[in-house]
């Protein structure tokens, strides 16, 4: 069976491109939400003096990941801001001092066994990079009395367009990919590793199979390049054949599915203890005349980057992450989490033109990987209908935009989608 | 401050729309226009200009007295005015091809509720009511290239009718029926650029016109002949492929096919009728919820009755 996906432009104007660190911005605004889960409890004080590295922000809760300053400074506020999710949470404002320092406790982990390593990760404050930005150290620390990983997936698909954030991470950085996945594979014993990647980067799958080829049990994996290859359901079917049921984790098939960005952090705080306090972020959109990838403190605000990026015109529209799954932002003060890939600017808007009546050309149903029929889904849920959308499973909707992407009428179907899938939670 | 646009995502959409469509679908059937102009005179361009016109206006007065907004933008009224008109014979007077243009669009599609809601195909629904009401106009065929012949020359039987059958190289190029059907080379054309431009599924045509093919060849038909007869061509890759009347999944496409087939040879070979395709791609219409309810597509990964959370 081959799984349905649409042939989205590319847009990978960024992908020839170094990437740069830009100089550190005035202040940091560093959520203490960096991603879905509980968030953390600011750890500083107004007046506090911190150094780059030192933790501000902890949590009991399992699903979890300590927040660290990305730089050194002093505290200058601690306020609440509506994240992208459009919940409020609380920040740790850090204006930054002319000096910069790491914190002193920082030191490479001592890692001897399989404990240290989840450990370690759990320090680091790693989530997954590729945007979901789960707990790593909580995928890492699966439950070995019901399963077991027999498979280590790299999800190196970077299947949205515009996004090279990844990509370029592998090109600069594959030793550190290699090294993070055999660290993975050593202490969490998974005998074989397979990097998923779209057919549409040559240059990093000959690189890494070059290097794959001197390694034991690491395998390169070409993807079609068809979105949406990196969706980890997809991922995991696509590379292993393995299909991933319904309400199941990957780890019910035997695979644990990494971000290559995640793993390649991994091995640099294995290497230096420096917790995940920069990301590296691709800077584009149809109004950026020189589109690159910059390395940005977490917590850099949405009005910096624009001082830097070279743009035509003032944006009318800011996306984090990608136009697929990205979500618009409203607030130019808004900062970058950990889990921010990508930036673009746009002018004018994506819909351009009012919905029109569905013609039932059954694109979306041919567009949808999931194999679901989000005309069907809209209707369901314009009429309210609760069983219908039970039956037709919106639950296994992952929000991928396809069918909104491919539709002729413009209707916006994936949103009907999550709303569907929220009035399940709250009524169904 | 300055505040950014919020848009649900995704936040690129694809360039294709529903205005887009029907261009295609109207390109697609200008060969078959040209060839029909060619073969029956200027006298078949004006009916189809005609029901063109009669089907938009219809559409912009029922929208005006409705109160509803204004889809002519989206050329589908065009389409169904182009096929009513595939559909009549050349010599139809030209009232009943507007009352059957009015049919189309007001009773068929938009008391249905318009684009994409109408469960009848409205050309075919129209041809049909024209056939009932009209029957011998809507039977009274002429000759290819008639307007170069003396009176009493013109007129004909279709193949479908008469006692000897013409040559395969005419049915292809030159035949008598109605305004479309004269030139089955110009509807191929056009059926393979829907195909090409992915507005087709090719299954649609192939699985019709194999079904038909294969049946008649078990009960030793003529199959070049009676696949190249009357309407199949137009019908099959034209009014089959209709997106509003026919199931959205490639299984319910494949059922609809196979139906149309199976009855466009039953009707052709037991029925009073020489000719079946209207007839059985409207039978199929009605039956399109059903097979839609039958073919409703398996999730990947969906449990049985696992709960939808």
């Amino acid at each position: 069976m081959k799984l349905h996906s649409v042939r989205l432009p590319h847009f990978n104007n960024s992908a020839d491109k170094s990437t740069v660190e830009i100089a550190l911005p005035e202040k940091v605004v560093i959520s203490m939400s960096q991603h879905g889960g509980v968030p953390c409890t600011p750890l500083v004080q107004i007046g506090d003096k911190v150094k780059t590295g030192q933790l501000i922000g902890s949590c009991d809760a399992v699903i979890s990941a300590p927040v660290h300053s990305s730089v050194t400074g002093t505290v200058c506020d601690i306020t609440e801001i509506i994240n992208i999710m459009g919940k409020r949470n609380k920040a740790v404002v850090v204006q930054t001092s002319e000096e910069q320092a790491l914190h002193e406790d920082i030191a490479p982990p001592v890692v001897n066994n399989r404990e240290d390593f989840i450990n370690a990760v759990k320090n680091s404050g790693s989530v997954g990079l590729g945007g979901a930005g789960f707990p790593t150290y909580v995928k890492l620390n699966y439950d070995r009395k019901l399963s077991y990983a027999d498979t280590l997936l790299i999800n190196a698909a970077e299947c949205e367009p515009y996004i090279t954030s990844d990509y370029r991470a592998i090109i600069e950085q594959a030793d550190e990919l290699i090294n993070g996945i055999k660290l993975i594979k050593k202490y969490l014993e998974i005998e074989t590793a397979y990097i998923g990647i779209e057919a549409d980067k040559p240059k990093a799958i000959e690189k890494l199979t070059e290097m794959c080829a001197k390694e034991q049990g690491i395998y390169v994996k070409k993807l079609p390049s068809a979105y949406p290859q990196g969706a980890e359901k997809v991922l995991i079917y696509n590379t292993t054949g393995r299909v991933l049921k319904e309400g199941e984790l990957p780890i019910s098939v035997h695979c644990l599915v990494m971000n290559c960005s995640s793993v390649i952090f991994i091995s640099e705080y294995i290497k230096t203890g420096i917790p995940l306090i920069k990301r590296r972020l691709t800077l584009d959109g149809n109004i950026v005349n020189k589109p690159v990838n910059v390395i940005v403190p977490v917590g850099i605000q949405l009005s910096e980057l624009l001082k830097y990026v070279d743009v035509r015109k003032q944006p009318d529209r800011v996306i984090f992450g990608g136009p697929m799954m990205g979500s618009s932002v409203y607030d130019p003060e808004m900062p970058i989490l950990k889990t921010n890939n990508a930036v673009l600017f746009f002018e004018g808007t994506a819909a351009g033109r009012e919905p029109t009546p569905c013609i039932r050309c059954g694109r979306c149903v041919r567009a949808c990987s999931m194999n679901l029929m989000p005309t069907e889904l809209e209707s369901a849920y314009d009429a309210g209908d609760i069983e219908q959308l039970k039956k037709l499973k919106v639950n296994l909707c992952m929000n991928c935009g396809a069918c909104s992407y491919v539709c002729p009428a413009k209707r916006n179907l994936s949103e009907k989608n999550q709303l569907a899938k929220i009035l399940l939670r709250n009524g169904g | 401050m300055n505040n950014y646009l919020i848009e649900p995502a995704p936040h690129i959409k694809s360039k294709i729309t529903t205005q887009k469509i029907m261009l295609h679908v109207i390109i697609s059937l200008m060969p078959a226009v040209i060839a029909s102009t060619v073969i029956y005179g200027l006298r078949a361009l004006l009916m189809i200009v005609v029901c063109s016109a009669v089907c938009v206006l219809s559409e912009l007065i029922f929208e005006k007295i409705t109160k509803r907004p204004r889809t002519i933008n989206d050329l589908s009224a065009i389409v169904t005015g182009i096929l009513l008109a595939f559909n009549l014979p050349p010599t139809l007077p030209f009232y009943m091809a507007i009352i059957g243009s009015v049919i189309a669009i007001i009773f068929v599609k938009n008391f249905f509720g318009g684009i994409g809601q109408n469960f009848a195909n409205p050309a075919i629904t129209a041809r049909i009511i024209l056939m009932l009401s009209f029957t011998s106009y809507m039977t009274t065929w002429v000759k290819p290239f008639y307007y170069t012949m003396s009176a009493d020359a013109v007129s004909t039987a279709t193949p479908l009718v008469s006692e000897e059958a013409p040559d395969l190289l005419n049915m292809l190029f030159v035949k008598s029926g109605c305004i479309g059907e004269c030139c089955t080379v110009a509807l191929l054309l056009g059926g393979l650029y829907l195909i090409a431009m992915r507005i087709i599924n090719p299954l649609t045509p192939v699985v019709y016109i194999g079904t038909f093919a294969l049946l008649t060849l078990a009960t030793g038909g003529d199959v070049p002949m009676q696949v190249l007869s009357g309407g199949l061509i137009l019908g099959a890759f034209f009014m089959a492929t209709d997106y509003a009347t026919t199931p959205i999944t490639t299984g319910g496409k494949v059922i609809f096919a196979a139906g149309c087939g199976i009855l466009t040879f039953l009707i052709r070979n037991f029925g009073t009728m020489p000719e079946g395709v209207s007839y059985s791609i409207l039978i199929m219409n009605i039956l399109t919820p059903f097979i839609d309810k039958l073919t409703v597509s398996h999730p990947f990964g969906a449990k049985k009755g696992g709960a939808g959370k």
